[in-house]
């Protein structure tokens, strides 16, 4: 056995180290495409990055100045060489506006936009999964037409809309929860003096520090723009879920499994549900992949300082560093979350080892 | 119906997790009473830095951590004593001498004397940062601005290189850009030569009412009181300003009582907030201008007939209290109301047949009119109201819909037919918009005079030129405000510009908060008077 076994073994890690190379090179080239694209488009669109820096009473001279100084006079290969250049040194330039480095800024905005989609993905799992899994044990009955009209009005209502909405009746009206913003303006003045924020993530930061008034305080922040986020998401989840679950159901080793007399919640909760596990995983790594590039209308609404808006704002005035760095770790964030749907596929499923 | 007893448990904690996130919203409610919470829009700010800060925010943040040699007093708008207690101008009326105020200090507690005063305005000169041109229009360069700007003991002395109009000087030294900086401070933060700009950007060394605490770009900032202001202490011990960029979401903050004042307001705002008990209603007038312009490449433009034909055609009042309410004021001359010699009289008004015959007497047949308007909504009802007025008058207008910097581009490359544009002053005296609207000094193609909005439309103001030239030399202030006045009845008579609105500012206040100036058209917001 023993015998048999080792060559296999070498064949396999064989296996994962080309298989690691060949993802290490499609993420490189994915990179450089990503940054290719962007670049292009960034150069097509025609804003001047100057105009927006300088003002409206710039001078001839002052312009042609700030073109030399932000290299925008060199050839278009040129620029881009010494982009990607830069870029894999973890360099993505100064932000043409405020003349800090980009990665600094996208440092700054990327922790709130990861812990609003966070949170916003486990309540769309919490809820969506369990949801489409009942909705396809019962396919007709009233409780999968609810499923099924709350999903579709999760798809097809415009978020801004749901957001106000939202805003209006939970902070508004019922004040159930606090309003936008990622604090009472009484925290947020004390969190720069008072709290070290290790990860800026305000929830995770406050609770290393144990201070839980403040914890409370962010949390009944941020549950309302994650639930409407998790909303969106458990839309999209509970009907996968539900697609997922009925093809599962109707399988032979269910027939089996409920001949033999399992019980129902066995056959749904074990045996299909691992079934069921494999492809959902790479459903809820896209939708949070899709809420990791921020949100930009949700952020817009409930002031909350992130990815989405950083980038929108960065192309009103054509600071196309920041553009270009902020679309560069949103591709890294898809790329990052592929991999890792990858990894928990291959464990969810021993046919892929 | 059966619900699986594991499901059951997870409905409850996620339940129990959404409650937990109610609970202890109710908690805080009012604003803490120590502190003036303000929502704004703030995400145009580059700098805090006095020498480069030069967007609206911005300026509103330093005009309470900064004072000037000359100031404005918030609720009058006239000019008042600042840093200096008294000037003159010799009678040569290029040196004037400042007597520095005894016994003021910066934050710091260094003592506020006509050497730091100096050193700020020379770096000011020598960083040459956008708002820069504001003092170095005097004739101060780097080169020479430590010799026209010195200071001794308690006089500061700037020496001009002509006999310029003495409001002109005082009227800059109210702008941000002469806002005095703690030297012996900022010096021990220079970087290769900077001047400490790349510090003072995140960080105040003045001698205003307040210090700034914390500042979070496109998220906030702390100011806190500071004991011992010149003017008298601020009432408010804090100011806590939350970058809010959405005007409807403010608009609920402002209703609970989470914000105590909301300052980015659209129209549906005023409307839904107004006769709310809790909530006051504020509205003054902002710098900016709107105006109609035709670029006299295009002859038609030259015929005074078809101009005065356009200036009967549009519909000021109809716009102002409808697609415009709110937004705008009524005004048909290139100086904003609150500066000298602006006129407020308001000469046109929509009147077709009036228009239509004037048509008929340029000899133009069927005219048209090709308009640029930016992509934006507010932009594209005045477009449309002007197209349909226009129309009725016998003016085909087709409109030319574009991105507002592409726009920018083809007006500075005076390649437009005709655009609808904005201008905001540069700095609080009449020069800054008489002579970009009324003055050019070359009217070429080679010229590139792109920062004369004259030159922008080729147009020549013949002998305007000139008077805008005298207007900023002269030293009687009541002649010097009659001049503008002149030149701005035959601007609106004669060019191809015209002028239309005003830009109205709208705040929305909670009820208990008194004392709150946005400082108009010439100056920026002051916190320091506010109650609560």
């Amino acid at each position: 056995m023993g015998n048999i076994a080792i060559p296999q073994d070498q064949s396999r890690s064989g296996r994962l180290a080309r298989q690691i190379g060949a993802t290490g090179f499609s993420l490189l080239v994915t990179f450089v495409g990503l940054l290719l694209v962007t670049f292009i488009i960034s150069r097509v669109v025609p804003i001047d990055p100057v105009s927006s820096i300088l003002g409206e009473r710039a001078t001839a001279a002052q312009i042609a100045a700030a073109r030399l100084r932000l290299g925008l006079d060199e050839p278009m290969w040129w620029q881009f060489w010494v982009y990607v250049r830069d870029a894999l040194h973890g360099d993505l330039g100064l932000s043409i506006r405020t003349r800090e480095p980009v990665i600094t800024e996208i440092g700054h905005y990327f922790p709130a936009t990861l812990e609003l989609s966070t949170l916003a993905t486990i309540i769309g799992v919490l809820i969506g999964v369990p949801a489409g899994v009942l909705a396809a044990t019962k396919p007709g009955s009233l409780l999968d037409q609810a499923v099924r009209l709350i999903g579709l009005m999760g798809y097809s209502m415009p978020v801004f809309w749901l957001g106000l909405m939202g805003l209006l009746l939970f902070y508004g009206q019922l004040g159930w929860v606090s309003g936008p913003g990622r604090l009472d303006a009484a925290y947020d003045m004390m969190l720069d003096f008072e709290i070290t924020q290790y990860t800026g993530m305000i929830l995770i930061d406050t609770a290393l520090a144990g201070r839980w008034d403040m914890f409370a305080n962010a949390f009944s922040h941020i549950i309302l723009p994650a639930s409407l986020l998790g909303y969106l998401s458990m839309a999209y989840i509970s009907r996968m879920t539900r697609s997922f679950m009925m093809n599962e159901l109707g399988q032979e080793y269910i027939t089996t499994a409920r001949v033999k007399g399992m019980p129902e919640r066995r056959v749904i909760w074990v045996h299909a549900m691992k079934n069921v596990m494999v492809p959902l995983i790479t459903v809820i790594a896209l939708s949070y992949a899709f809420l990791l590039e921020g949100a930009v209308l949700t952020e817009t609404i409930f002031a909350w300082p992130g990815l989405g808006r950083y980038i929108t704002d960065a192309l009103v005035v054509a600071d196309m560093p920041a553009v270009l760095g902020g679309t560069v770790v949103v591709g890294a964030v898809y790329i990052g979350i592929n991999m890792l749907s990858d990894l928990l596929y291959r464990l969810a499923d021993p046919r892929a080892r | 119906m059966h619900i699986d007893p594991s499901l059951r448990r997870f409905g409850a904690a996620g339940l129990a997790a959404l409650m937990l996130g109610a609970a202890p919203a109710a908690l805080m409610a009012a604003t803490p009473a120590d502190t003036l919470v303000i929502a704004d829009a703030i995400d145009d700010i580059v700098s805090l830095d006095p020498a480069e800060a030069y967007e609206f925010s911005g300026l509103d943040l330093n005009n309470n951590t900064y004072d000037g040699l000359v100031e404005i007093d918030p609720a009058t708008l006239g000019m008042i004593p600042g840093l200096a207690e008294s000037w003159s101008v010799a009678d040569d009326g290029t040196t004037f001498t400042f007597k520095m105020k005894p016994g003021l200090t910066f934050s710091s507690g260094n003592p506020v004397t006509a050497e730091a005063a100096a050193w700020s305005l020379q770096r000011v000169v020598k960083l040459n940062k956008t708002p820069a041109f504001i003092l170095s229009q005097f004739g101060w360069t780097a080169e020479n601005v430590d010799a026209m700007v010195t200071g001794s003991g308690d006089t500061l002395t700037l020496k001009t290189d002509k006999a310029y109009a003495p409001t002109f000087l005082y009227n800059c030294l109210t702008a941000g850009v002469a806002e005095i900086v703690d030297a012996e401070t900022v010096k021990t933060h220079d970087v290769n030569g900077d001047m400490g700009n790349e510090w003072l950007k995140l960080n105040s060394a003045g001698t205003g009412a307040y210090v700034l605490k914390s500042y979070k770009p496109k998220e906030g900032y702390v100011l806190e009181m500071r004991p011992g202001h010149w003017r008298g202490d601020a009432k408010i011990a804090k100011i806590f300003l939350q970058h809010v960029p959405e005007a409807a979401t403010q608009r609920l903050q402002v209703e609970k009582g989470d914000i105590d004042i909301e300052r980015t307001m659209t129209p549906v705002e005023v409307a839904g907030l107004a006769g709310n008990a809790d909530v006051t209603l504020a509205q003054d007038v902002g710098g900016q201008v709107y105006y109609l312009a035709f670029n006299q490449k295009n002859e038609q433009y030259k015929n005074a007939k078809f101009l005065d034909a356009m200036r009967w055609a549009v519909d000021y009042q109809g716009m102002a209290d409808t697609i415009m309410k709110g937004v705008v004021v009524v005004h048909q001359s290139f100086l904003p109301q609150g500066y000298l010699g602006a006129l407020d009289d308001q000469p046109y008004h929509l009147d077709i047949d009036k228009a239509k015959a004037l048509v008929a007497e340029s000899g133009i047949a069927a005219p048209q009119v090709k308009l640029s308007v930016r992509n934006a909504a507010d932009r594209m009802d005045v477009a449309q109201s002007i197209q349909n007025t226009f129309g009725q008058a016998g003016i085909t207008v087709t409109l030319d819909v574009g991105d507002g910097a592409e726009q920018l581009k083809s007006y500075r490359a005076r390649t437009h037919d005709a655009t609808l544009q904005t201008w905001g002053p540069d700095y609080p005296d009449p020069h800054t918009n008489a002579s970009t609207f009324a003055e050019n000094p070359d009217n070429s193609d080679a010229a590139n005079n792109t920062g004369y909005l004259a030159w922008r439309n080729s147009y020549d103001p013949g002998e305007m030129s000139a008077k805008t030239e005298a207007a900023v030399m002269e030293r009687d202030p009541d002649k010097r405000k009659a001049m503008y006045e002149e030149i701005e009845r035959a601007h609106r008579e004669t060019s191809p510009f015209i002028l239309m609105f005003q830009q109205a500012r709208n705040t929305a206040l909670r009820s208990n908060i008194k004392g709150f100036y946005t400082g108009g058209a010439i100056d920026s917001a002051a916190y320091w008077l506010v109650t609560k």
